[in-house]
């Protein structure tokens, strides 16, 4: 009983700012600005379908390049100790102090025309190249904040991989390829998982990214969000629509990927 | 005789300026049990480890079959492991943890599911295949462990200690099951233990060690009748350690009085360590014994009674069946071969004394309890 008075202030945060909040959003969702039942936020959505096809293509490709950038990461920062052990783990800590919009703002001028980038190709007689506005300078942007968002929940199941374990697999005659693709790797894929977690969903939800290296070109769904609730096309109902569809996709996204996770485990089983 | 299979010849292992090995030699042969002995930090995990593979000694070889394998990697040698904490594959069931060796060795899918029954049949999970890893409790995660080494059939199996995590009594029945498998798959054991019981139990050989050295090799027997130092004689079973001088071959002098005992081969007059064993020594009224004293202490143990005896300042433990009161008079009658003569090592006037016999008792089973912590690293 003790312990159930004790969970009560979050129960109660968990209402008022998590539970509330997307029941407002569902409400909002299916009325139109009179009040009314309707349908018409979702089939007015249609017109942003590349908005949505390319929010989710660029996070999936952020997330990849994380999983491909981060793994090796924190595997070595994993095996390594000592102080290169502590330097490497500063080094990605570091940018995490540091305000978001100014790291995505400095990305900003290095990416620039006559950032410093194309001011140093232009030393070789190169570019100048157009890197700002463009997808890739978001895709980059969210690499570069999301990154030890991998890094870190993979870091930290590697690190606890029992030594003893990889004895084993060495002793009954696993070379290191062996010892990692059978024993290291399936081990540590809970943390690539939350890893994926962590990195897919404010990437596809972003915002601020897309805004500052994006441009005006190209629209993602956190821009289209940000429209209808903050901008000139003043519209929380379908903004509303706009999210809920978008959370649905992510729950669906991540519950597939979690059950793939599993089904993974199922067959080196 | 069988023949030689294992020789490490003139083993030596520093971290920094920290022995470990202190030039060891030592042979192992084919199919024999074989037991290394001794408290934490004697060196006995690592020479596991060296024969394992997964340390390289700082000087000095290793043979196998007659073959230097100093720089062979573990996965190339023909030795399994049974660790300490079994460090089973988790994310794996208990078939695919057995069947983990043959499938690198790329065995075809019907041998493997042969091989990997009969194994978990050998020790007693027979049917236990889909199971999770977790699901299992500690003595059968141990069988399972096992079971995946001796599936590649290996000619050597090492075993770190690993009855180490599990309560006593499942240690001593896993402690007749592992002989029992021994001799079914008729191949070599070499078994890293601090517990001497373990040792005497199940072992062909026993190398008792410490400090990096070798203290003695023999039968478990022989280890127990005759230890060749106070080390040995104190950490197998309990020991009286006594002063003596072995006046000429077989009679001994202790307190001043000669003894008949069966030892030969002293200069006359050789100060030497007398070790009696508290089971040897018969109580008998003041008049007939050979030595008085006065009991200080009794404990009643079940079986018997563990009674320290004050000779002269001395304090001796005897086991006993007969009850004798605190503060009683005895007499005490040890037979000739009640007495083992050893010569002074630097180990003598170490152990043997149980002045502080209580105490003692029960720092020496937490001290061995904390041993088994410290091997784990």
């Amino acid at each position: 009983m003790k312990s159930k008075a004790i969970s009560f202030p979050y129960v109660g945060w968990m209402g008022l700012f998590v539970i509330a909040p997307i029941l407002i959003i569902t409400v909002y969702a299916f009325t139109s600005a009179t009040g009314g039942f309707t349908l018409a936020n979702f089939q007015d959505m249609a017109q942003y379908a590349s908005a949505f096809g390319r929010s989710f293509l660029l996070a999936a490709v952020a997330t990849v390049v994380c999983v491909l950038i981060g793994y090796p990461m924190a595997y070595y920062l994993a095996r390594e100790t000592g102080w290169l052990h502590r330097m490497a783990t500063m080094l990605i800590m570091l940018p995490m102090w540091m305000n978001f919009l100014l790291r995505t703002y400095s990305w900003k001028f290095l990416l620039e025309r006559n950032g410093l980038i194309n001011a140093f190709f232009d030393l070789f007689g190169l570019g100048p190249f157009q890197m700002i506005d463009t997808q890739g300078a978001i895709v980059l942007g969210m690499i570069y904040n999301f990154l030890p968002y991998m890094v870190l929940p993979i870091f930290s199941v590697i690190e606890k991989i029992d030594p003893k374990v990889i004895e084993a697999a060495q002793d009954l005659g696993a070379n290191s390829v062996t010892v990692f693709r059978r024993v290291i790797f399936p081990l540590s894929l809970p943390g690539v998982l939350s890893g994926i977690t962590m990195v897919f969903i404010p990437s596809v939800s972003t915002f601020a990214i897309s805004r500052l290296l994006g441009g005006s070109k190209t629209l993602l769904l956190g821009n289209l969000i940000d429209m209808q609730f903050l901008g000139g096309a003043y519209n929380p109902h379908l903004g509303s629509a706009i999210s809920l569809v978008m959370m649905v996709i992510v729950m669906v996204c991540m519950a597939l990927m979690n059950h793939f996770g599993d089904g993974e485990q199922g067959v080196t089983l | 005789m069988s023949k030689e299979l294992i020789r490490l010849s003139d083993c030596v292992m520093k971290y920094d300026d920290e022995v470990i090995l202190d030039h060891l030699n030592l042979y192992i042969n084919d199919k024999e049990f074989l037991t290394l002995l001794g408290p934490s930090g004697c060196g006995k995990t690592t020479t596991l480890r060296i024969i394992g593979g997964f340390q390289t000694p700082t000087s000095g070889d290793v043979f196998f079959d007659g073959k230097r394998i100093n720089n062979v990697p573990p996965h190339k040698r023909k030795i399994n492991t049974v660790f300490q904490k079994y460090a089973l594959f988790t994310h794996m069931n208990i078939f695919e943890n057995v069947a983990f060796g043959l499938r690198i060795q790329k065995r075809p899918e019907a041998e493997i599911v042969r091989r990997v029954e009969e194994a978990l049949e050998l020790v007693n999970l027979p049917g236990y295949g889909k199971r999770s890893v977790t699901s299992l409790s500690g003595g059968q995660q141990q069988r399972v462990a096992i079971a995946r080494a001796i599936v590649n059939r290996p000619q050597v199996l090492l075993l770190d200690e690993p009855l180490g995590a599990l309560d006593l009594k499942l240690r001593k029945d896993m402690q007749v099951e592992l002989k029992n498998i021994q001799r079914e798959v008729g191949i070599t054991f070499i078994y890293v233990t601090h517990d001497q019981e373990e040792a005497l139990t199940m072992s062909d050989t026993v190398v008792v060690m410490d400090k990096g050295n070798i203290q003695q090799i023999g039968t478990p027997i022989d280890i127990y009748n005759e230890p060749k130092n106070a080390f040995v004689a104190d950490f197998i079973g309990e020991s009286n350690i006594i002063d003596g001088v072995m006046v000429e071959d077989k009679v001994v002098k202790l307190y001043g009085k000669k003894f008949p005992c069966l030892d030969t081969g002293f200069a006359p007059n050789e100060p030497v360590d007398v070790v009696i064993r508290p089971e040897d020594i018969d109580i008998v009224p003041v008049e007939q014994g050979q030595l008085t004293g006065t009991v200080t202490e009794v404990i009643f143990k079940g079986m018997h009674y563990d009674i320290i005896v004050d000779f002269q300042g001395f304090k001796w433990l005897i086991q006993t069946t007969d009850f004798s009161p605190e503060g009683a008079k005895i007499g005490v009658k040890i037979d000739p071969d009640g007495f083992h003569v050893m010569k002074k090592s630097t180990y003598s006037g170490k152990f043997g004394d149980y002045s502080s016999y209580s105490s003692e008792y029960d720092e020496l089973s937490e001290a061995s309890d904390e041993e088994g912590e410290e091997d784990e690293e």
